[in-house]
């Protein structure tokens, strides 16, 4: 346990805890995408070096902006604070604070965690280059349906997000007159 | 001689004899009321051509006098076959020849008698129908088939004696007819029954096998039963039943009188020559089953009736009243000759008797027509001037009915008395027959005086209800056209002859009337031989037969005695008035009120048999409403409560029980839709909660 | 404390974090947010065990991480876009008012 993974640990988990709490929601994108790269640190940390640039390029770099994007259309900016947690939110909070606990149990119980084998040894390499082969030989399959996915999904998300054109229907009615084109 | 099967034409169609008539009334039955001469005239063609038919049959059977069958296989049940056939013989060929010859004269007659009558066809049809079934009966050769014509035979005279069934009285008397003749034919049925099951089969003549022929005789005369008579008199006796009935004998004689409502072709046909000769022709022809024993009942039975019909003949004052107890008492005789003296004594005074009897109807019918329906003998007189051919042929009937030397019936009924004379077992018959013969003699005479001699008393004042109830004008009116009270002006008209249509068939059955009975005389029996199968020769010789001639001695002085009283009381002083009491009735007032009633006979069974016979019918409609309805008002009761029962279940425990177990489901459904709040967050909250239990479920399995 | 249970840990709470926040929020995309937290919990806990475990040279956890990231990354555009388009039936996107699947 060194002190930059302690370190990167607390800056994830504080930006995850906000991302949750904040009341206002473009706080919250921003925290998130600060856990994100956390989250990218700690890979790099842990010696997953291209995943760790994978999360950068991907979550912070695109998830994040696509969650702001998506702020900005649904007019989400501003919130009163009553409305903020849903009716009943306690027995969420109370559910993963119980999940929470019984995996730290399952963790602290379990005698995989504490072989001393696991932490010792050297970070283990991993080149680009073996990353390459791995996809073009074991995980070819997977690759090929994460690219028909890809295509269906992004298909799928401009057929949901494309605005009707249809004669009937009504257009949108603008929550935020400033806003009219 | 062994009864053979013929391949002979004529006896394989003797079929046609009957049948054609029976086809005719069919066809009649079809025609529409006014197309009378086409129904009539397909009645008389059947019966002329059934005549000729009988006549060809009658040669086969002189050329072959044994007795020739075919037998026909009608019904089948298990491996038996019930079979019907018919015979040719000499007595069935006689009876053919007589009946479809008197048949064919008397459909002739009613051309005229029936002419201004609407129901016309009908009555050809109803004619035609009893002609056939008749010829059945006559050449049946299983008795089954006998059986089955027997009872058309009763059906037609059901429907021809209440022809005119709106009188009431007519309708009455067909209905007592049928009954009566029915008890008869419960004996008939027993004994039929009775004989099938003794030689298995009810064909006559069957190659052997009949039950008239050797086998079954000695089989059925050998084993005895009750009251220790042999099988076949006990049979017999049953079959006696049936001719008791239909031939009018005494204790079921009282339709025969009652009969007398039907049109007088109809009298003179069915209830003169045909049809109640029809139980003298049963006796004739199971002769061979009858014992010593049955024939002394036989005889018997037919003396008594003899007897009993002539004296109450003497009183009687409807002409056709007193023709009908003729009829019975010359039944009588008929019996009496089977019993005594065999088939063919019996027989041949049936066939003259049917000439002379339907001779004496049809004159009769002929008076009625001509005094405008009159039937009361004291409000006729005189028609001798009137109706000359009428009074020629009734007296030449008459003659012969009395047994007058040298008529027919003269021959025929000294037949009779001679055997009844000879007759071992007693003289009783004969004293009681002889008697008759003098009282039939007696009450022909006054018949004739009180119709034909003496001052006309048929005047306008005279005419009695019931004539002029039953006078049909010349024209197409039902009702009569005058008050139906005594003493009231009606039209009527001098009584006149009647047309030729009429007389014609008269003067024919007067020849017969005549010189029939030539062919039955001693000197040449060629009647009684012809029916017992062998030829003769005339020979004068036949009537030095012991006792013979002063037999017919006897009978000729027996007929003059009769004759001389009836004159006596009837002849010597003319009867003026319509109210003149009876000569006899003067002599003995309370025997010749008795006689006049018939000597109560049919009162006596109106209080035994008819009183019985109601009580047991309303003690059955008793049964029938009380204990069967009740019974069955019972039942319905039951079930209807049981399904009243059925109903609430099914509506209350149920319906009511399915009904809430429903509102309990969709209650209960929408109680746990409630669950679906429709919000994403709490179905996720589940899915975590589900998440934690099952990890501390396995975390805890793993632990321990 | 070996460093994998602390990695374990970690991504426990993380995964906790996500949940709270995707079980409590309103807003239909910090829903979403969470949702994704939740993912990036699972992906730390592969990296951890690819790290800590046996064989690492397989890169089985490596290979899976980065598909799962891919996968992350079509669900996000995907469930953005239906976010848009449920704001643009129902006009607002919070979720406890979206109730037409009741009952």
């Amino acid at each position: 346990m060194t002190v930059s993974f302690l370190i990167l640990a607390i800056l994830t988990l504080a930006g995850g805890i906000a991302a949750m709490t904040l009341r206002r929601l473009v706080h919250c994108a921003l925290a998130l995408a600060v856990s994100f790269a956390g989250l990218a640190a700690l890979y790099l940390n842990l010696g997953a070096d291209f995943a760790g640039l994978a999360q950068l390029l991907v979550y912070v770099g695109a998830i994040a902006i696509l969650i702001v994007f998506a702020i900005l259309l649904t007019r989400s900016g501003e919130t009163e604070l009553d409305k903020v947690f849903s009716p009943k939110g306690f027995i969420g909070a109370l559910l993963a604070l119980a999940v929470f606990a019984v995996l730290a149990w399952a963790v602290a119980s379990s005698s995989a965690t504490r072989l001393t084998a696991a932490g010792s040894g050297p970070a283990p390499s991993s080149p680009i280059r073996d990353i390459g082969f791995s996809l073009m030989q074991r995980y070819v399959l997977p690759l090929e349906v994460i690219a028909l996915m890809l295509t269906a999904a992004m298909i799928g998300a401009v057929i949901l997000a494309v605005r009707p054109t249809r004669a009937g229907d009504q257009p949108e009615t603008p929550r935020n007159p400033e806003l009219q084109p | 001689m062994m009864p053979s099967v013929s391949p002979v034409w004529i006896v394989q169609n003797l079929w046609l004899i009957p049948a054609l008539p029976m086809v005719a009334a069919g066809l009649c039955a079809l025609l529409k009321r006014k197309e009378r001469g086409l129904s009539a005239g397909l009645a008389i063609g059947s019966m002329a051509i059934s005549l000729l038919l009988s006549l060809k049959a009658f040669a086969e059977a002189l050329a072959h006098p044994a007795i020739q069958v075919k037998i026909v296989d009608w019904m089948q049940f298990g491996d038996q076959w019930i079979q019907l056939g018919w015979l040719l013989d000499p007595l069935a060929a006689v009876m053919l020849v007589m009946v479809t010859f008197v048949g064919l004269l008397i459909f002739i007659y009613s051309l005229g008698y029936m002419a201004h009558d609407d129901n016309f066809g009908r009555f050809f049809c109803f004619l035609s129908l009893f002609a056939g079934a008749m010829l059945g009966v006559v050449i049946a050769n299983s008795l089954l088939l006998l059986f089955m014509c027997w009872e058309v035979v009763g059906l037609t005279s059901y429907l021809l004696i209440g022809f005119w069934f709106q009188r009431p009285a007519a309708a009455a008397a067909a209905k007592k007819a049928f009954i009566t003749t029915r008890i008869g034919d419960l004996g008939l049925l027993i004994g039929m029954l009775w004989l099938y099951s003794q030689s298995g089969t009810l064909v006559f003549y069957n190659k052997g096998f009949g039950c008239l022929e050797q086998g079954a005789l000695t089989a059925m005369a050998t084993h005895a039963t009750v009251a220790g008579m042999a099988v076949s008199t006990a049979i017999g006796l049953l079959i006696f039943c049936g001719a008791v009935g239909k031939s009018g004998q005494v204790p079921l004689h009282v339709w025969l009188p009652d009969a007398m409502e039907g049109p007088t072709p109809v009298s003179a046909l069915i209830h003169a020559a045909t049809m109640v000769a029809a139980g003298v022709y049963l006796i004739a022809r199971v002769y061979p089953l009858m014992s010593g024993a049955a024939l002394e009942v036989v005889a018997w039975v037919g003396a008594i009736t003899a007897l009993f019909a002539a004296c109450i003949a003497v009183a009687q004052n409807d002409i056709k009243r007193i023709l009908a107890y003729s009829t019975v008492s010359q039944l009588g005789y008929m019996m009496l000759g089977l019993g005594v003296g065999g088939v063919a004594v019996g027989m041949f005074h049936l066939i003259t008797h049917a000439f002379f009897k339907a001779l004496l109807f049809l004159g009769a019918g002929s008076v009625i027509h001509g005094c405008t329906e009159e039937q009361d003998i004291r409000n006729m007189g005189g028609l001798r001037k009137f109706l000359p051919v009428t009074f020629a042929t009734y007296s030449a009937g008459m003659l012969a009915l009395c047994g007058f030397p040298l008529f027919a019936g003269f021959w025929s009924k000294d037949a009779i008395l001679h055997s009844a004379r000879d007759w071992d077992l007693s003289r009783g018959p004969f004293y009681l027959g002889a008697i008759g013969a003098l009282l039939t003699a007696f009450y022909m005479t006054r018949q004739m005086y009180y119709v034909f001699f003496g001052p006309q008393r048929l005047t306008e004042a005279t005419i009695t209800p019931r004539a002029v109830a039953k006078h049909v004008p010349h024209g197409n009116a039902v009702e009569p056209v005058v008050s139906p009270r005594p003493g009231e002006v009606c039209a009527i008209e001098d009584p006149h002859e009647s047309p030729a249509v009429m007389t014609a068939p008269l003067a024919i059955l007067a020849f017969f009337a005549i010189f029939l009975g030539f062919v039955g005389t001693p000197a040449w029996p060629w009647f009684q031989n012809f029916i017992n199968g062998i030829g003769v020769a005339f020979a004068w010789s036949g009537f030095s037969e012991p006792g013979l001639l002063s037999t017919m001695l006897i009978s000729t002085l027996i007929v003059f005695a009769g004759l001389l009283l009836g004159w006596w009381f009837y002849g010597r002083k003319p009867i003026v008035r319509v109210t003149d009491p009876d000569a006899l009735e003067t002599l003995a007032p309370p025997l010749f009120r008795a006689l006049g009633n018939r000597l109560y006979v049919d009162e006596i069974y109106s209080v035994t048999v008819i009183a019985l016979s109601r009580f047991l019918a309303v003690f059955a409609s008793w049964l029938d409403r009380f204990v069967f309805g009740g019974l069955v008002r019972l039942v319905s009761w039951t079930v209807t409560g049981v399904s009243w029962l059925d109903a609430g279940v099914d509506r209350f425990v149920v319906n009511g029980g399915f009904d809430e177990g429903c509102r309990e489901v969709s209650r209960g459904g929408r109680l746990l839709s409630r669950l679906q709040n429709g919000r994403v967050q709490t179905y996720l909250s589940v899915i975590a909660a589900a998440l934690v239990v099952l990890a501390l479920w396995l975390l805890w399995g793993h632990r321990g | 404390m070996t460093p994998l249970a602390g990695c374990l840990l970690v991504s426990s709470l993380l995964f906790a974090i996500g949940l709270a926040g995707a079980l409590t929020r309103r807003n239909a995309i910090l829903v979403l947010a969470g949702i994704e937290l939740m993912l990036n919990a699972a992906n730390l806990n592969f990296i951890a065990f690819w790290r800590f475990g046996p064989h690492p040279e397989f890169l089985t956890g490596l290979m899976f991480v980065i598909f799962s990231i891919a996968v992350a990354a079509a669900e996000a555009a995907v469930g953005l876009a239906l976010i848009l388009a449920i704001y643009r039936h129902a006009r607002t996107s919070d979720v406890s008012e979206i109730t037409e699947m009741k009952g």
